[in-house]
């Protein structure tokens, strides 16, 4: 039955509603419905990372070397705890124990900025050293091996440009020159036009010195740069999310400074609570699958 | 006067729920104990790793992952205590993904025989193809 005086309905209690309940309920529903479009969203890049990995696993096998385990598992417990503060707040504010909840959700974005400072070194680590998506993938250590490098061992008709420009400026699969080999491969009496090479090489591992011709080294597989397409797409569309719910969290603290939530009306930061848990169940699944490879 | 007690009763009702309040508080302890199931966890994922069973060590992660996933959405989310409606919008959601990516890895696999390895044809200029 609509009420006809809105001076009885609590003050948060929208007109389209007849009881706090049936609102509460549709909030909750609404931002179910939401989080699924995130659980999507993300669930794209996990699949982009399923497919590769499923077909170079020698890929992630090399490249994730260049990721911090330990700096990784920090980051886990931080968003962990951050859950547990979430969670811990959204009960403060139903029980109205308004400065628990303050003290609480200020805890939660101390974790965010904690989570998020971790990154920024990981990644300035990363731009320090090369290891960037794409094209900008340009190792330091290739710097120093000189332009005769033997050949890469296991690569069926791939060949590698010889050449490594000293300023490192264009290296790129289309911009080197076309394979020295013979002009493709002879499949039958069908002839293929020659492989665009790839713009791998024979690097060495992080942290080793050039090797002469012949030292026994680990080759870098073709294509590493896709991991590192991969970590930075999946690890800074989190970042971008962690940032938003950051900022949602904020802007709790000023309303429950204001003491708008109660145990009748916590909807606000129980959706900002549902929001930062998804947050924490994605990098949960993005730390093993980035950072625990074996 | 008949207005003036319905008047009376409504505010009454709504009093009431404003008193109830709309949702199940969960109790501290479940939450702390949650937490502490979450830290061991993830201390044993990291554990995990150190010991080699081959191709296994993906599925384990992905395992304790999932259990951990599933802690937080039952508690933390508080679905174990709302409405089933909640938990199955959930349930559909990693559905929907695992047969996204269900697919997509049945589907890249389904052309293999056909595929070259490692042979991706350089574009010739006299195609006109900008490099």
């Amino acid at each position: 039955m609509t009420n006809q005086h809105h001076d009885d309905r609590p003050q948060h209690l929208h007109h389209h509603f007849d009881t706090e309940q049936q609102q509460f309920d549709s909030d909750k529903l609404g931002m179910w419905l939401f989080l699924v479009t995130e659980i999507l969203l993300f669930g794209g890049l996990f699949v982009a990372y399923a497919y590769y990995r499923a077909h170079h696993p020698e890929v992630f096998l090399y490249a994730h070397k260049y990721l911090d385990k330990t700096l990784g598992g920090i980051n886990t417990v931080v968003l962990i705890a951050s859950s547990l503060t979430m969670a811990w707040a959204v009960r403060a504010a139903q029980l109205g124990q308004r400065r628990l909840l303050i003290i609480l959700l200020s805890l939660t974005l101390l974790a965010g900025f904690a989570f998020l400072g971790i990154k920024a070194v990981e990644y300035e680590h990363k731009w320090k050293h090369g290891l960037l998506w794409g094209q900008r993938f340009q190792p330091e250590h290739h710097e120093v091996t000189d332009a005769h490098q033997p050949e890469p061992a296991a690569e069926d008709g791939a060949h590698h440009a010889g050449d490594r420009p000293a300023d490192q400026a264009e290296v790129g699969p289309v911009d080197a020159e076309p394979c020295s080999t013979a002009g493709g491969h002879d499949l039958g009496g069908t002839q293929l036009p020659p492989t665009a090479p790839g713009p791998g090489g024979l690097a060495r591992l992080p942290g080793e010195t050039p090797a002469v011709a012949g030292e026994h080294v680990v080759p870098q597989p073709e294509n590493v740069h896709l991991f590192f397409g991969v970590y930075f797409a999946m690890t800074g569309l989190h970042a971008l999310h962690v940032i938003a719910g950051m900022i949602a969290i904020f802007v709790m603290v000023l309303l429950a400074a204001k003491g708008r939530f109660g145990g009748g009306y916590f909807t606000p930061v129980d959706l900002t609570g549902l929001y930062w848990h998804v947050v924490d169940l994605i990098w949960i699944f993005l730390f093993p699958l980035l950072y625990l490879i074996h | 006067m008949l207005e003036q007690v319905k008047k009376i009763v409504t505010t009454f009702r709504q009093g009431e729920q404003v008193r109830r309040g709309v949702g199940h508080v969960i109790p501290l302890w479940v939450l702390l104990g949650v937490f502490i199931a979450l830290l061991a966890l993830t201390w044993l994922t990291v554990a995990a790793t150190y010991v080699d069973l081959g191709r296994w060590n993906l599925w384990i992660a992905l395992g304790i992952a999932t259990v951990k996933a599933f802690l937080v959405a039952l508690y933390f989310m508080h679905l174990r205590y709302d409405k089933l409606l909640h938990g199955t919008i959930f349930l559909f959601a990693i559905f929907f993904v695992m047969l996204f990516v269900g697919l997509v890895l049945m589907d890249s696999t389904a052309y293999r025989s056909e595929l070259i390895e490692d042979y991706a044809p350089a574009i010739s200029e006299e195609q006109g193809a900008q490099p």
